[in-house]
């Protein structure tokens, strides 16, 4: 592989960059372009995407021609931490799906508890109590203090 | 005198019982997140935005100025006391901080530093105050294409002065100006980029974007190798300096005051180049330049200055032009938008009570770190031995509800989780989040001023260079771009992010 790319990180970037400009220009082309007098929404946009791939190619030429200048250049994908990466996504996604059925209670005991999983130092003990302290913590700041509409057990667990 | 009058309105806002509460709790929460490593001044905020709706614009933005200089602060007793940054801008303090605190010079460093950060913050709140408001009368006078320009000047300037590859950093800026121009067209109300979801008509929410990429995403770069940390300091003794120390350390914090005010002020400058920028100015002025890394006092001493008085005049852009430099000011307009308050030039001229309350409200913050934070500093170091691994789940957990009571809406959240993701790939791939947040405040603006100078050309684009002002700040942002690419400066950039 390192024979066709020297920086394999900057082939990446330049490939994602580019594929993020095609996204956002393929999304733009269903909107009224407008001429510069009058611009409509899709003229800016697609101004754009055309800079951020043309920004992604020079990434992508230099990541191919040019070694790289921090380290080895590799992405090292076996060394990230995806435990960490999936369990801290999972918390807040859970999160977002329990906060109106279960209410604030147990979603943010949650959220935290499972993050608190990601680290490799987690204990039952302080994973718990740390859960135990933030449900306290964000009742009595964002119910009791700032009035959230938000019920402490939602509908599912008997709340409101 | 006027600046006096506007001066004396400002401390009667900042004076009030309330004010004076909300700039203590500010500048307190900033010592805080500040001496805890890994929790920075962008998510912190980011996490109290929603806190602060319910406040007068005011006291909000004054607290919120409070955690970011409060930050400035802490970072550099972590610096000093276990070698190990709170903020970045604290980089530099470790190297000669961290040597005197080993050889027993805990006390004089933390000294040093709260002094220099003291003169420093009130040098540049005066500044903020005699030069803001002509600053915001002539930017009155710009009309859409000054402005376009001036905002294409700023970005790119953010930059030229951020570490790491320039090209990286401006598709950043390019994806974050997309990212900002999602929801509603202002013009013709039709909905770009919502993927036909009803949540995202009024755009991406900059708090969820601000908490991913700064908050999550920095978590998880944390949780990458979990190691434990010992302070080494128990006790800290001495904090006076000695006559000699005194001597030492005039002339440092006078040229680090002088540099940090001035880049402070540049777009992407603030706090972390002007310590970076000290630094190197005092090892090659000094007498005694081996001494550096080995527990300099002037090594402290400048950088300190430089930071906090870089943290103050990135105000100035800020309040006059409605141009953020740096993400936390970016944050701040974010506060300011959420409050109903357009930001510009107009701020000064019809929120007097507002704007100088602000000045006011540094000034007296400082003053309160000082007098706070040295028989304190006991206590923040009793919490720096709080582990990361306790800590991180909280900070997700007020992440989670903090981003969902903006808008009592779960898509938020699941945004800012997206966001993280998107947060962790982009530090691994070397792309500073920084100009990615600037890009998205400053993208809707960009695309209004555009559109309207276009307008007003009737679709001819060479307005921007026939109108004088225009042609030399885009001028200006292109010589900027051509510099830092060139070969030679860029080796000589690349070395100066090195040190």
């Amino acid at each position: 592989m390192t024979r066709f790319m020297k920086n394999p990180r900057n082939v990446a970037t330049g490939l994602l960059l580019i594929a993020t400009a095609a996204l956002f220009a393929w999304q733009s082309l269903d909107l009224p372009m407008g001429q510069a007098i009058r611009m409509g929404p899709g003229y800016f946009p697609i101004i754009l995407a055309g800079l951020l791939a043309f920004l992604g190619l020079i990434v992508l030429a230099t990541g191919v021609a040019l070694p790289s200048e921090h380290g080895d250049g590799a992405i090292h994908f076996r060394q990230w931490p995806w435990r960490a990466l999936f369990l801290v996504t999972v918390a807040i996604v859970l999160f977002g799906v329990g906060i109106r059925p279960l209410g604030l209670g147990p979603s943010m005991g949650l959220a935290v508890f499972i993050s608190a999983l990601a680290s490799r130092k987690f204990s039952l003990v302080t994973g718990l109590v740390s859960a135990l302290i933030m449900v306290a913590f964000s009742w009595a700041v964002f119910i009791k203090g700032l009035g959230l509409p938000l019920p402490m057990l939602g509908p599912w667990l008997g709340g409101y | 005198m006027e600046i006096f009058d506007h001066l004396a309105l400002g401390f009667s806002v900042a004076f009030t019982f309330q004010n004076l509460f909300y700039c203590f709790v500010g500048a307190l929460l900033g010592t805080l997140i500040g001496v805890l490593p890994g929790l920075g001044p962008v998510p912190t905020i980011a996490m109290l935005l929603p806190i602060t709706f319910g406040l007068p614009p005011v006291s909000a933005l004054i607290m919120l100025a409070g955690i970011y200089y409060g930050a400035q602060y802490g970072g550099s007793t972590t610096a000093i006391l276990i070698n190990l940054p709170g903020e970045s801008s604290s980089v530099v303090t470790a190297i000669d901080g961290y040597q005197m605190a080993r050889k027993g010079r805990a006390g004089a460093a933390l000294a040093t530093a709260a002094i220099g950060s003291f003169f420093a913050g009130s040098v540049a709140t005066f500044l903020l105050a005699v030069f803001a408001p002509p600053l915001a009368d002539l930017a009155l006078k710009f009309g859409p294409p000054e402005y376009f320009a001036l905002m294409v000047l700023g970005l790119v300037a953010s930059v030229a002065l951020a570490s790491g590859s320039v090209i990286k950093a401006l598709a950043m800026v390019v994806f974050g100006i997309l990212l900002g121009l999602s929801g509603q067209d202002v013009y013709t109300g039709t909905p770009r980029f919502t993927f036909d979801m009803l949540e995202l008509a009024d755009g991406i929410e900059f708090v969820a974007l601000a908490m991913g990429v700064f908050g999550i995403g920095e978590i998880v770069r944390n949780l990458e190798d979990e190691h434990s940390r010992t302070v080494m300091v128990k006790k800290v003794q001495g904090l006076l300096l000695s006559k000699d120390d005194i001597k030492r350390i005039i002339g440092p914090i006078l040229r680090g005051t002088f540099l940090g005010s001035f880049l402070g002020i540049l777009p992407g400058g603030g706090a972390i180049l002007s310590s970076f920028a000290a630094y190197s100015v005092e090892k090659k002025i000094s007498r005694r330049p081996q001494e550096f890394g080995k527990g300099a006092i002037e090594a402290v001493a400048a950088p300190e200055s430089a930071n906090n008085a870089g943290a103050q005049t990135s105000f100035i852009p800020m309040l006059t032009l409605g141009i953020p430099s740096n993400p936390v000011m970016a944050l701040m307009i974010g506060a300011l938008i959420i409050q109903g308050i357009v930001p510009g030039p107009n701020v000064v001229n019809e929120q007097p009570n507002l704007f100088w309350g602000i000045i006011a409200s540094m000034w007296i913050g400082n003053f309160m770190l000082v007098v706070l934070n040295l028989p304190l500093i006991g206590i923040w170091v009793r919490l720096l031995t709080v582990p990361y691994h306790i800590l991180f789940p909280l900070i997700v957990g007020f992440c989670c509800i903090g981003v969902y009571s903006v808008n009592n809406n779960a898509i938020d959240v699941y945004a800012m989780a997206l966001f993280g993701l998107i947060g962790y790939v982009l530090l691994k791939l070397h792309c500073e989040p920084a100009p990615l947040l600037l890009g998205f405040i400053i993208g809707p603006m960009l695309e209004e001023y555009l559109r309207r100078a276009m307008l007003i050309s009737r679709g001819d684009p060479t307005v921007f260079f026939t109108r004088p002002i225009s042609a030399t700040m885009l001028g200006l942002a292109a010589l900027a771009l051509v510099v830092v690419l060139l070969p030679s400066v860029r080796k000589k950039r690349e070395e100066a992010f090195q040190e």
